[in-house]
């Protein structure tokens, strides 16, 4: 992929990442990606695309950020991972301000109030919706169930720092998949 | 000045931390700007999020405006920064590596062992934001068994069909202007 670095120019991609931190709305980028890095502009293969992905995921930071990291620094080296990641988070960071600086003036608006209760009341659920989504396989599944319930405690009622948490769950998660791995295989 | 360089050594911190997205740190960003640093209340924080669900591009921009809360102008891009930058950098970093180590059992084993982590990260954000924006202590039975049927209509919604989500969250915003007030 990268030997085709240098034909595609940092101007279109960062139009192509702007265009998608512009219309993606109500989440689920990684969907908004895949039409248009795979089918329209076709910079990456179906492949390429999910190994995009998976190192997205298992990275810290938002997988579309990292997305536009992995697929920039493809095309154009630093420089296009730059503007891919400018690209991807400037269209909401405006209207994310702009939308703040309304909540600011207008917060103590009783309708304006009850407004922002409904909108969060609603973003828990889509939250709870995307988590359940995500995780049925891990909750369904006895071993994964227990690491969710001890990591849902230490940090959701226990507020243990998440830093001593990833520290302490993490390796143990990580090495009994191993073994699971390789139990597998065999 | 001090309080720029405390933000951005938390939303640094919290670019690191966030595995499997930015949703994971929910709980801990909330426990950290809510409960230790004060620079938000429980609501704000909660409607900080909501206003990230109506923005397009990604969901945790919003955190910028804690930022904005805390310091103006100079807040909101010291967190947009903090928030983006390390994990932006990290991951130029390791993506290289992480292609060198095609074939590794230990890459689907860091896959299937972080998934569940990420879960109940995800959970206990659903949670932390939810005792504010589901059931407030502070509001009557009546108002909190509204904002609990909102949040569990959104939930049913997106499951049995494929709307936009940004519209639920919009049709959220409807029912409480036409229920809560």
């Amino acid at each position: 992929m990268s030997d085709r670095g240098g034909r595609v120019s940092l101007g279109k991609i960062f139009a192509v990442f702007a265009t998608i931190g512009a219309v993606s709305f109500g989440g689920g980028i990684v969907a908004y990606l895949r039409r248009s890095l795979v089918e329209k502009e076709g910079w990456l293969d179906e492949d390429g695309f999910m190994a995009a992905l998976e190192i997205s995921q298992i990275l810290p930071g938002l997988n579309s950020t990292n997305m536009s990291v992995i697929v920039g620094r493809k095309l154009r080296g630093a420089a296009g991972a730059l503007v891919a990641v400018l690209g991807m988070v400037l269209p909401g960071a405006v209207a994310v301000t702009a939308l703040g600086f309304a909540y600011v003036a207008l917060r103590h608006d009783p309708k304006v109030a009850v407004i922002l209760t409904g909108v969060a009341a609603a973003a828990v659920g889509l939250l709870l919706q995307v988590t359940l989504k995500i995780g049925w396989k891990q909750l369904v599944r006895p071993v994964d169930l227990a690491f969710v319930v001890v990591v849902f405690v230490l940090v959701g009622i226990l507020h243990v720092s998440l830093v001593v948490t990833l520290i302490t769950v993490a390796p143990f998660a990580i090495w009994m998949n191993r073994l699971r791995g390789v139990g597998e295989r065999a | 000045m001090n309080k720029i360089i405390e933000l951005v050594n938390n939303f640094a911190l919290m670019s690191l931390l966030a595995v499997g997205g930015g949703t994971a740190v929910l709980p801990e960003m909330k426990h950290d700007t809510v409960d230790l640093h004060h620079w938000v209340s429980e609501t704000q924080f909660a409607d900080i999020y909501s206003l990230g669900q109506l923005a397009p591009g990604p969901n945790m921009t919003c955190v910028s405006l804690i930022g904005y809360e805390v310091s103006g102008v100079a807040g909101l891009l010291a967190v947009l920064l903090a928030f983006f930058f390390p994990a932006c950098l990290l991951c130029y970093f390791v993506s290289k590596i992480w292609d060198a180590a095609e074939g590794s059992p230990w890459r689907g084993a860091v896959q299937r062992g972080m998934a569940p982590i990420v879960i109940g990260l995800m959970l206990a954000g659903c949670y932390a934001l939810g005792k504010t924006a589901s059931y407030n202590p502070a509001r009557d039975w009546e108002f909190n068994l509204l904002t609990l049927a909102i949040g569990a209509a959104v939930a049913v919604v997106l499951s049995v069909t494929r709307i936009n989500p940004a519209l639920t969250i919009l049709a959220g915003g409807a029912a409480g202007y036409l229920l809560l007030s």
